[in-house]
C-alpha cells in the first residue's frame, strides 16, 4: 500500500546571527544552511497495518507524513502509495487519504462540524445514503451525540478531536495518517481515541500510520513501529521485537505483607526502586523463572506482577545508541582522511 | 470528467456553507459592512461641492445617484480572500484545503460569493433610495444595457477577487505579502472611481487608468449603470475588462502554482 524508498527532504533555512548589524546584513547578504529534515528513508506498509511511526522531536515524522498526503515534494527519492506518487496531488489520491494532525483543523471554527461533516461529503462527492450511515456508524462508534450541533469553537479540545476524526472519516479514507492524535488530551479520551481508531482499523480495513509521543498510543494500537531520529531509519519492525531487543530484562513489581529493606532485595536481581511495602526489579529474562519462585518463597509477597521495561525507556535508549552511532560515524568521516593523509 | 462534474455538484453546498460563515457573526459582519460606506461619505461631501455649481457634468443628483451606484456595486463586488490566504498559509491551515478534491482557488471563490447574499440585504435598501431619490432618471432605458451590466458586475468581481487571490498567493513567497494589497488598496482608491467619477480625472491620468485593472472594478459598472456610457462604448470597455479578468487569472494560476511548490519544497 505504502512504499518509501530512499526518501529525501531537504531544506534550505536562512541563517542570521542576532544583533542589528547582523539583520543590516542579512538584507544584502543571505546565509542559508541546508536542514536534512529526512535522508534516506526507506520502508514498505501493507494494505490494513496499523503502523507508529516513531522518533524525537524534529526526527522527520511529520515532513515523511506530509510527504506521504502529498503537501510536501521530495528532494529526492520515490513516495508510491496506493500506486499513486502524493507529490502530484491527483483527485482519485486525495480521495483515497486523510491527514489528521492534533495540532492543526480543518473543522470550520465558527459553524457546528456537522457543517463541516455536510461540506466534505458535497467536495467528496459520497452519496447521501452512504454519508448518512457513515455518520450513524461514526456517531456510534465516537459518541458525538449532540456534539455536532455546537459551534466548533465552544467545544473542548477533546470533543474536537472527536469531531476532527468524524469529519476526516466522512469519505472512509483507505488510508488514515494521524499526527499525534491525542496530544492535548486527558487520558480518557485518550483512551476514547485510540479505541475508535483501532476499531475503525479493524472494521474497513483502512492502513494507518501514527505518529505519537506518546507510548500509550503506539502501545494500544501499533504492532509495528518505524523509527526515525535525525532524519534516519533507525529500526523497523515489530513493537515486542524492539523490546526484547534493547531491554531483554524484565520488570518485576512486587507488593509485601511487611516491609522489606533494599538488602533483602538484591540477590534477587537489580532493584530500581524500592518502598517499604513495594519494590520493582528488572531480572534478565532467562532468570526469571528461579527469582519469581524465589521471591514467593523468601519474601512476604502480597501480589507480583511482570512486566517489559517501560516503552518510553526503550525508546530513549534507542535514540541514544542511534545517535552514539552516528556520532561514531561522524568521527571516522573526520578523521579517515587525515588518516589516509 | 467525473471529478469536474463532482466539483460542479459540491459547488451549491460551499455556496450554502460560505453563507452559513459569512452570518456566523452578525456584529462582525455589521462593522464590515460599515467600513465600506466610503462612498457614502463621498456623497456628502461632493454633493456639497456641487451645491452651488455642477462639477463637470456631476451636479447633485448625478453624484447622489454616482455614489449610490458605487456603494452596490462595492457591495456586490468585495473580495477579502488575501487576507484570508495569508494567515492560513503563515499557520499552515491552507494544507487542510490541500488535502481536499477541489481547487482552492474554487473554495475561496464560493466564499467569497456566497457573503453576496447578506450584503444585498444593505445593498438593496440603498438601490431603493437611490430610485426614490434621483426618480430612476439616470437608469438605462436599453434592456441591452441592463445586461452589458450584469456582464461588467459580473466582471468587477473577477478583477476584485483574482486580484485579492493573486495577492494572497504572495504569502507563500514573502511573509509581509498583505502590504502588497495595501498598496493596491491606495491605487484602487485613487484610480477606480471610488472616491470620484474617473471623469473628473485629468485627461492623462484617465488614459492611464483606462489600461489599469482598477477603473474596471468598480467605475465601469456603475458608469453604465448610471447612463454615463453609450452602448458601443459600453461593449468596448467590456471587452477590456474582461481582458483584465483573463490577465489577473493567468497571473492568479501562475502565482498559486509557483507559490505551491515554494510551500511543497519548503514546508508549512
Amino acid at each position: 500500500m505504502i512504499a518509501v524508498r530512499d526518501l529525501r527532504k531537504h531544506y534550505r533555512v536562512h541563517k542570521r546571527p542576532p544583533g542589528l548589524l547582523a539583520a543590516a546584513k542579512s538584507v544584502l547578504r543571505r546565509r542559508y544552511d541546508t536542514v536534512r529534515a529526512v535522508d534516506g528513508v526507506s520502508f514498505e506498509i501493507r494494505a490494513g497495518e496499523r503502523v507508529g511511526f516513531l522518533g524525537p522531536n524534529g526526527a522527520g515524522k511529520t515532513t515523511t507524513l506530509k510527504v506521504l498526503a502529498g503537501l510536501l515534494h521530495p528532494t529526492a527519492g520515490e513516495v508510491r502509495v496506493d500506486g499513486h506518487e502524493p507529490r502530484r496531488r491527483e483527485a482519485s489520491y486525495l480521495r483515497k487519504i486523510m491527514l489528521v494532525t492534533g495540532q492543526k483543523q480543518q473543522l470550520l471554527w465558527d459553524l457546528p462540524p456537522a457543517e463541516t461533516f455536510e461540506l466534505n461529503r458535497a467536495i467528496y462527492d459520497v452519496p447521501r445514503d452512504g454519508f448518512d450511515a457513515t455518520i450513524r456508524e461514526l456517531d456510534a462508534l465516537l459518541d458525538l451525540g449532540d456534539l455536532v450541533h455546537r459551534p466548533t469553537r465552544q467545544l473542548s479540545l477533546g470533543e474536537r478531536m472527536k469531531c476532527e476524526l468524524a469529519a476526516a472519516l466522512v469519505h472512509r479514507p483507505r488510508v488514515l495518517f494521524l499526527d499525534e492524535p491525542t496530544i492535548g488530551l486527558d487520558v480518557t479520551m485518550q483512551a476514547a481515541i485510540r479505541d475508535f481508531i483501532r476499531r475503525y482499523n479493524e472494521r474497513t480495513g483502512a492502513t494507518v500510520l501514527l505518529t505519537s509521543h506518546d507510548m500509550d498510543d503506539v502501545a494500544a494500537l501499533c504492532p509495528r513501529v518505524v523509527v526515525i531520529d535525525v532524519g534516519r531509519l533507525s529500526y523497523d519492525g515489530p513493537l515486542d521485537e524492539l523490546v526484547v531487543r534493547l531491554r531483554p530484562e524484565k520488570r518485576v513489581t512486587l507488593h509485601f505483607d511487611r516491609d522489606v529493606s533494599p538488602s533483602e532485595l538484591e540477590p534477587f536481581g537489580t532493584v530500581v526502586s524500592s518502598e517499604p511495602l513495594a519494590a520493582v526489579l528488572q531480572v534478565p529474562l532467562a532468570s526469571l523463572n528461579p527469582v519469581v519462585a524465589g521471591a514467593l518463597a523468601r519474601l512476604p509477597v502480597r501480589d507480583l506482577t511482570v512486566e517489559n521495561a517501560p516503552l518510553e525507556e526503550v525508546m530513549s535508549e534507542l535514540f541514544a545508541r542511534s545517535r552514539a552511532a552516528r556520532a561514531a560515524e561522524g568521527e571516522a568521516a573526520a578523521t579517515g582522511p587525515e588518516a589516509g593523509s | 470528467m467525473n471529478a469536474v462534474a463532482a466539483r460542479v455538484r459540491a459547488v451549491p453546498t460551499l455556496l450554502r456553507i460560505g453563507f452559513s460563515e459569512a452570518v456566523a457573526y452578525r456584529a462582525e459582519l455589521l462593522v464590515w459592512i460599515l467600513s465600506s460606506t466610503m462612498p457614502l461619505i463621498m456623497l456628502a461631501l461632493w454633493t456639497a461641492v456641487a451645491r452651488d455649481a455642477p462639477v463637470g457634468r456631476f451636479g447633485q443628483r448625478d453624484f447622489t445617484a454616482y455614489f449610490l451606484a458605487t456603494f452596490i456595486v462595492r457591495q456586490v463586488t468585495g473580495a477579502w480572500v488575501s487576507w484570508e490566504m495569508n494567515w492560513e498559509v503563515r499557520q499552515g491551515t491552507i494544507a487542510a484545503r490541500l488535502l481536499r478534491p477541489m481547487p482552492p482557488m474554487v473554495a475561496y471563490a464560493a466564499e467569497t460569493l456566497a457573503a453576496i447574499p447578506m450584503r444585498l440585504v444593505i445593498a438593496l435598501p440603498v438601490a431603493g433610495i437611490a430610485l426614490a431619490i434621483t426618480g430612476g432618471r439616470v437608469l438605462p432605458h436599453d434592456p441591452r444595457m441592463w445586461a452589458s451590466f450584469a456582464v461588467s458586475l459580473a466582471g468587477a468581481w473577477g478583477i476584485a477577487f483574482l486580484a485579492s487571490f493573486g495577492v494572497g498567493c504572495l504569502a507563500f513567497y514573502f511573509e509581509s505579502s498583505i502590504k502588497v494589497m495595501d498598496l493596491y488598496l491606495v491605487l484602487f482608491f485613487v484610480l477606480s472611481g471610488y472616491l470620484f467619477p474617473m471623469e473628473l480625472l485629468p485627461a492623462t491620468f484617465r488614459e492611464i487608468a483606462d489600461w489599469l485593472p482598477f477603473r474596471y472594478q468598480i467605475g465601469l459598472p456603475v458608469e453604465i449603470l448610471t447612463s454615463a456610457v453609450a452602448p458601443r462604448e459600453a461593449a468596448v470597455l467590456i471587452a477590456r475588462q474582461w481582458g483584465f479578468v483573463a490577465v489577473l487569472f493567468g497571473i492568479a494560476v501562475g502565482l498559486w502554482r509557483g507559490g505551491l511548490r515554494r510551500f511543497a519544497a519548503y514546508g508549512g
